[in-house]
């Protein structure tokens, strides 16, 4: 992890570096040589740590005044938002900060479908970002069944019985799940023990993600491997602390247009109505963030394919590094790949959208036509298009790409905010 | 990487860090208070307790805001006794006359000083009440008067409703 | 900046796409001018108090509003009733209490830290007076209801004549923006049902305004406080930001000036 070697100017910091090298490890990272040319997309994997914290910490106060029953849930969460000091505000804090966590996660994950982030020598980052983003979902379902309310009950009831659809041990599987014949208070329980576990999981995997990132450094938007240090890198801090900083503060800026002026906008109306065993709501949804894979799920007209189909929908991005058999890394300079990528972005939106609608008629059809896309853009477009593409020149440096007007868009806009901050 | 002019930025960096600092602080704020009374916590300030049944003599305990409140109808020797006293010999002292306005009921927080445990009744060397926990021993009045306890018992705010019930808090 | 101008028009598009998609069964509810709505929203204590009113005379015999206390009336941001009134409210209710002393239940009259009566015992019990259906607790009724007050206010004007060829059992009702047009609790509310301690006329209209932007204060105790803190914080976010964009500025002119 040593880029170069540390030594601390005092005594004491000495001793103590010696010892553990603490400050060898705060140098690194704010010494970390960063390609000078990363655009704001770059900047959500800052908002990702602010986000991850902030759940934590919201999270951990949250449970100082919840109850994790059947019959005392509901309840306590009406305690947080009317009694609880600043409970309201918590709590909301919470519940929006889920929907803003996986904004950024998708921004994110296609900031690196665009560059090519997780191409050699970084699929390890990449597929520890897929387990992150597993345990994410699992997180935000778990936690939206702690309120009790009717679409936590019946989101749980019909999540869980995906797993029925194994063969064989599926039933068995389920009852195991809920630890008794129906969704009740043992599976709340143990939904609420795991919803403050996970968190604690991704953190650590989040310092790994980091690790990993900090091997060959960043991917940056010309997607050439670059000499650190050297002309084309900046130290972390403070230029990437202060950009990451002010991206964060818009972010915020919109977190908190959510949680003040339109708390309940992304939650459904449902959900505060208690939850009751008798009766299913008529449009069942999961929240916005899962609603493509919901669509991909019932675009298939088999219960078990269904689920294999969902699953796989995930776990295929796994394998990307090797499903992409193109050597360029950035779309910049892979003209067909770009087109095929605002298509992708376009597929997901519409099964996104097909998700929160009925699965009838012509909703469904459209749904099946996205979800076929979906993976035949993985599945052959990708592999296809690494032969077949005839890519863009690349520059040799960033500094070349910068200063030689280059066809490339990202850091053409890159070079004229620099030069209008002048 | 060439550090120019470090005195140009001073102003907009440490306003920037000010301002930053500030926002910190009312992020905080909320995070601790939520730890603090509850609304609901806070209104349950009061009870009302009926004493028609109590004898001279007699203590009863009853919980208000979590805590015991011992009601003790106190007999005349009793109050003699707590009266008596001076206060030069009290490691806290106060009035019984201050303690208990109806000489013949003394209501107080049922909590030794110490450390917070419950004493027993009618138990230690004054006649009152004895803390099995550290050995503190208090008087007819609750006054404390020998062992670790710094302080008499506390007597709260209430007052008689009627004949019968006494308002606690 | 353009990078952040598309990533808005991205943020937004996505938002409002499924925002939208949530109420794919747009009805026209009935509009009128809620001042607790925009940025500096506000309840109106008026109509928060007669909107009390019309609750406790009309909609509490059957909906109960099990998760406010009495001590809510008198709270501030809410109807803030004067303390005497909000105990006065409490004691003119009856609450059981107990066991005492010798281990039996007994009503006292309620006090403020006392949860709001409830008009019927249990879930049951209040199926079994309504012809099976169950009146739903009103505490976060607003917030359970997609079309939020609009609805309810909407709802409680909405009753008609069946249109000819629409069948309705007995203790069904038709009602025009009740999702499937059938509802079981008959209307409500006519004119001069109440009569204000205000002087205000009570017609349907009137009411529905008054208690739906009780049972907005009601699902909503803190929307106030949410309003003020979060014009606060948005304001200061955009200051620190604004002071952050300098500096950034500041900073990465020094690159610039190496390229």
């Amino acid at each position: 992890m040593s880029d170069h070697d540390y030594t601390p100017t005092s005594k004491v910091g000495k001793w103590f570096n010696d010892r553990l090298p603490l400050l060898t490890l705060a140098n690194h990272l704010t010494d970390y040589p960063t390609p000078k040319n990363l655009n704001y997309w770059w900047t959500f994997g800052g908002i990702l740590t602010f986000c991850l914290i902030t759940q934590i910490v919201t999270g951990l106060t949250l449970a100082m005044h919840y109850i994790a029953h059947a019959d005392m849930a509901f309840e306590s969460v009406e305690h947080i938002m009317r009694d609880v000091n600043y409970g309201w505000l918590i709590r909301y804090i919470h519940a929006n900060g889920a929907s803003m966590f996986f904004l950024a996660v998708y921004i994110h994950i296609f900031r690196s479908l665009f560059y090519g982030s997780y191409k050699s020598p970084r699929e390890i980052i990449w597929i520890i970002g897929i387990i992150i983003y597993l345990l994410m979902m699992a997180a935000a379902f778990m936690g939206y069944v702690l309120p009790w309310g009717q679409m936590s009950f019946w989101g749980a009831t019909v999540i869980t019985n995906l797993f029925s659809a194994i063969p064989l041990v599926g039933e068995g599987i389920v009852t195991w799940l809920w630890g008794g014949y129906s969704v009740d208070n043992p599976t709340l329980t143990r939904f609420f023990t795991l919803h403050y576990l996970i968190p604690f999981l991704i953190l650590g995997l989040v310092v790994l993600h980091i690790w990993a990132l900090h091997v060959p450094g960043n991917n940056n938007p010309v997607g050439i491997d670059i000499k650190k240090p050297s002309k084309d890198t900046v130290p972390f801090h403070p230029y990437i602390v202060i950009k990451d900083g002010f991206a964060l503060l818009m972010f915020m800026i919109v977190f908190a247009f959510f949680v003040f002026y339109s708390p309940n906008i992304l939650g459904h109306a449902d959900n505060y109505i208690e939850a009751n065993p008798m009766v299913t709501p008529a449009h069942i949804v999961p929240e916005w963030y899962l609603l493509p894979f919901y669509a991909i799920l019932r675009s298939v007209p088999d219960k078990l394919l269904g689920v294999v189909a969902m699953l796989s929908a995930i776990l295929i991005l796994a394998v990307l590094p090797w499903l992409d058999t193109s050597k360029i890394r950035s779309a910049v300079f892979r003209p067909l790949y770009k087109q095929f990528y605002w298509i992708l972005v376009a597929d997901v939106l519409i099964l996104g959208y097909m998700g929160a609608m009925p699965a009838e008629g012509l909703y469904l059809l459209i749904a099946r036509v996205a979800t076929a896309y979906y993976f035949l853009h993985f599945l052959v477009i990708l592999p296809v298009l690494g032969f077949k593409e005839k890519t863009i020149p690349v520059p040799l440096s960033i500094t070349e790409s910068v200063m030689g007007g280059s066809p490339n868009l990202a850091t053409a806009r890159n070079k004229e905010s620099f030069e209008k901050s002048k | 990487m060439s550090e120019k002019k470090p005195e140009r930025r001073d102003f907009l960096f440490t306003a920037s860090y000010a301002v930053g600092a500030v926002g910190v602080g009312a992020v905080v704020w909320p995070l601790i208070d939520q730890m603090n009374p509850d609304a609901s916590v806070k209104a349950l300030a009061s009870t009302e307790v009926d004493v028609s049944s109590v004898k001279p003599g007699n203590t009863i305990t009853v919980l208000w805001r979590g805590k015991p409140v011992f009601i003790r109808r106190r007999t005349q020797e009793e109050i003699t006794e707590a009266r008596s006293v001076k206060m030069e010999d009290l490691i806290h002292p106060e009035k019984d006359e201050d303690r208990a306005k109806n000489p013949e009921w003394l209501v107080m927080l049922g909590v030794c000083t110490h450390l917070g445990c419950v004493p027993l009744n009618d138990k230690g060397d004054y006649d009152g009440w004895f803390c099995p926990c550290h050995g503190s021993h208090y008087d007819t009045s609750g006054r404390i008067r020998k062992g670790p306890a710094p302080l008499n018992m506390e007597v709260p705010k209430y007052e008689f409703v009627n004949a019968n019930t006494i308002k606690i808090g | 900046m353009k990078n952040l101008i598309k990533l808005s028009y991205i943020l937004s598009f996505f938002f409002l796409s499924t925002a939208s998609s949530f109420s794919a069964e747009k009805v026209d509810y009935l509009k009128t001018d809620w001042s607790f709505k925009g940025l500096f929203g506000k309840f109106d204590r008026g109509s928060l108090q007669r909107g009390y009113q019309v609750y406790t005379e009309v909609c509490a015999s059957c909906h109960s509003m099990k998760y406010l206390s009495y001590r809510n009336l008198g709270e501030k941001g809410g109807p803030e009733f004067s303390e005497a009134e909000t105990k006065a409210i409490a004691a003119s209710f009856e609450v059981i209490d107990g066991p005492n002393a010798d281990g039996e239940m007994f009503t006292r009259p309620a006090k403020l830290s006392d949860k709001f009566v409830m008009p019927y015992e249990n879930v049951k019990a209040a199926q079994a007076a309504n012809g099976g259906a169950y009146p739903p607790d009103m505490s976060v009724l607003v917030k359970a209801r997609g079309g939020g007050v609009d609805y309810i206010y909407s709802l409680l004007q909405g009753y008609e004549d069946a249109p000819s060829g629409m069948a309705l059992d007995d203790g069904v009702h038709y009602n025009k923006y009740m999702y499937g047009n059938k509802i079981k609790m008959s209307a409500p509310l006519s004119d001069g049902l109440i009569e204000y301690g205000d002087g205000t006329e009570a017609t349907v209209e009137q009411m529905s305004k008054d208690v739906t932007t009780f049972l907005m204060w009601a699902a909503e105790p803190h929307l106030e406080a949410r309003h003020q803190m979060g014009f606060k914080a948005i304001l200061y976010l955009i200051i620190l930001t604004v002071l952050v964009y300098f500096s950034m500025k500041k900073i990465w002119s020094r690159v610039e000036s190496e390229v």
